[in-house]
C-alpha cells in the first residue's frame, strides 16, 4: 500500500505502470489460446460431433431398412400361410372327390351284383315253381289213373291226361 | 487504509496488485502474476477442450461431454445471435469466451489473481472487439454501414437526433463492455475479502462473516459464468450489427 499512497491511487487497476505488462501478456495469451482452440480443440470436437451425427443418421436409416425388411418378411409369411391354406383346401377337395368317385363305383358295382343275384334267385324260383307245377300235374295224372284203375273204370291215358290238364289250368 | 481502520487490518485491494513473479520492477515483458494466471487460464481451457475431448468417443465421457457442451453452447449462441454467416468467427468468439470464463473462474480460487478484474485487460478485449467489428462493417458494407445510425423506420424529423444518440451509444459500447466485466469481478472479490477480514477481527462471532462469504462465493460463481456469457453474447450482438447493419 506504500506504493499506492505514494501514487495517490487506491486501486491497482488504475496503476498505469502495469498496463503495458498486462496488455503484452494478454495479447500473448490470446494468440496462444486462439491457436490451441482453433487448431486443436475445435476441429477435434467438431469432428466428434459430425461423426456422431453421421452415426446417428446412418443408424436411423439402417433401422428404417431393417423395419422395411421385417415388413417384407411378415408379408411373405402371410402370403405363404395363405398359399398353404389354399393348397391344403385343394388337397382336401381332391381327396374328397376321389373318395366320392371310388364310393360311387363301389356302390354301382354292389348294385350290379345285387341285381344279378336277384335275377338269379328269381330265375331259380321260377324253375322250382315250374317244376313243382309239372310234378303236381304228373302226380295228379298218376293219382287220377290210379283212382280210376282202383275204381275199375277203364280209361285211356290220353283222355285222363287232358282232363287233368284242363282241371289244373283252371285251378292253379 | 489499514491505519485508518484501527484494529482492522483489511486490505481488500491488495489482491489486485500486479507483482513481478521473481521480484524487481514490473516492465512490459516481466513475468508477473498476470502472466502466471493467464497461463493457467490457457492450461485450464486446454484441459477441458483438448484433454477432455481426447477420446473422440462416440459416446462421450464426462469431460468430453463438458467440452462438447461448451462448443455447442457458444456455437449456438453465435448462430442464433449473430446469424449463420457469423459462424466463420466462431473460433475467435470461442477463444474470447474460454478466456473470460476461465479467468473469472480461476480468480475465485483463494489467493488467486483475477486477470479479468483489471480494466487494462477487459478494455483491450472490448476495444479489440469494437475495432474488429467496426472495420468489418466498413469492409463488408462500405458507406452503407453508416445506415446503422440512420434509423429509417423513424419519422424523418427524428432521424438526425436518433443518429446522434445511436452514434454515442455505439462509441459507449466498448466502455460499458469492458467496465461491466472488470467491475463485476473486482467488486465481488473486494467484498469477499472485506468479509473474510471481518472473520478474523470478530473473534468468537467469526462464523457470521464466514457464512456470508460462503453465500457470496456461490453468488460469485454465478457472476463469473454469467459475466463470461454476457461478454460473449454482447460480442455476438456487435458482430451481428457489423454483418447486417440495416435495422
Amino acid at each position: 500500500m506504500a506504493d499506492d499512497a505514494a501514487n495517490g491511487v487506491g486501486m491497482p487497476q488504475l496503476d498505469l505502470s502495469t498496463f503495458s505488462n498486462q496488455i503484452f501478456w494478454l495479447i500473448v495469451t490470446l494468440f496462444v489460446l486462439y491457436y490451441v482452440m482453433s487448431r486443436i480443440a475445435l476441429p477435434r470436437v467438431a469432428a466428434v460431433l459430425a461423426d456422431r451425427r453421421g452415426t446417428i443418421t446412418s443408424d436411423i436409416s439402417a433401422a428404417e431398412e431393417y423395419k422395411l425388411k421385417a415388413q417384407e418378411a411378415e408379408d411373405a409369411y402371410h402370403k405363404a400361410r395363405a398359399d398353404a391354406r389354399a393348397e391344403a383346401n385343394r388337397i382336401v377337395e381332391a381327396a374328397k372327390a376321389e373318395m366320392q368317385a371310388q364310393l360311387d363305383t363301389e356302390i354301382a358295382k354292389a348294385d350290379a351284383e345285387i341285381a344279378a343275384r336277384t335275377a338269379e334267385s328269381e330265375r331259380r324260383i321260377r324253375d322250382i315253381r315250374d317244376r313243382s307245377i309239372e310234378m303236381v300235374s304228373e302226380v295228379s295224372k298218376d293219382t287220377a289213373k290210379e283212382i280210376l284203375t282202383s275204381f275199375g273204370a277203364k280209361a285211356d291215358a290220353r283222355s285222363v291226361n287232358a282232363a287233368v290238364d284242363a282241371r289244373l289250368k283252371g285251378g292253379l | 487504509m489499514a491505519n485508518e481502520s484501527g484494529g482492522f487490518n483489511i486490505r481488500p485491494m491488495d489482491q489486485f496488485e500486479v507483482k513481478a513473479l521473481f521480484g524487481g520492477d514490473v516492465s512490459w515483458y516481466t513475468p508477473t502474476n498476470v502472466t502466471l494466471w493467464m497461463a493457467l487460464t490457457i492450461v485450464a481451457a486446454s484441459i477441458l477442450m483438448v484433454y477432455g475431448a481426447r477420446g473422440r468417443a462416440l459416446v462421450p465421457t464426462r469431460a468430453q461431454s463438458a467440452a462438447e457442451l461448451a462448443y455447442g453452447f457458444v456455437y449456438k449462441m453465435v448462430e442464433d445471435v449473430a446469424g449463420r454467416d457469423a459462424v466463420r468467427f466462431f473460433p475467435h468468439i470461442f477463444t474470447l469466451f474460454m478466456f473470460v470464463l476461465f479467468a473469472n473462474l480461476l480468480g475465485l480460487i483463494p489467493f488467486a489473481f483475477t486477470t479479468t478484474s483489471h480494466i487494462a485487460v477487459t478494455a483491450v478485449l472490448a476495444f479489440t472487439v469494437f475495432l474488429t467489428v467496426t472495420a468489418l462493417g466498413f469492409i463488408l458494407h462500405g458507406a452503407k454501414f453508416l445506415g446503422l445510425f440512420w434509423v429509417s423506420s423513424a419519422p424523418l424529423a427524428l432521424r438526425p437526433i436518433l443518429a446522434v444518440i445511436e452514434l454515442i451509444s455505439y462509441f459507449a459500447r466498448p466502455i460499458s463492455h469492458s467496465i461491466r466485466l472488470a467491475g463485476a469481478m473486482m467488486a465481488g472479490h473486494a467484498v469477499a475479502k472485506v468479509f473474510a477480514g471481518f472473520a478474523g477481527a470478530l473473534g468468537a462471532a467469526f462464523f457470521v462473516p464466514v457464512l456470508a462469504v460462503t453465500a457470496l462465493y456461490a453468488l460469485e460463481l454465478l457472476v463469473a459464468v454469467i459475466q463470461a456469457y454476457v461478454f460473449t453474447i454482447l460480442t455476438c450482438v456487435y458482430l451481428r450489427d457489423a454483418l447486417h447493419p440495416s435495422h
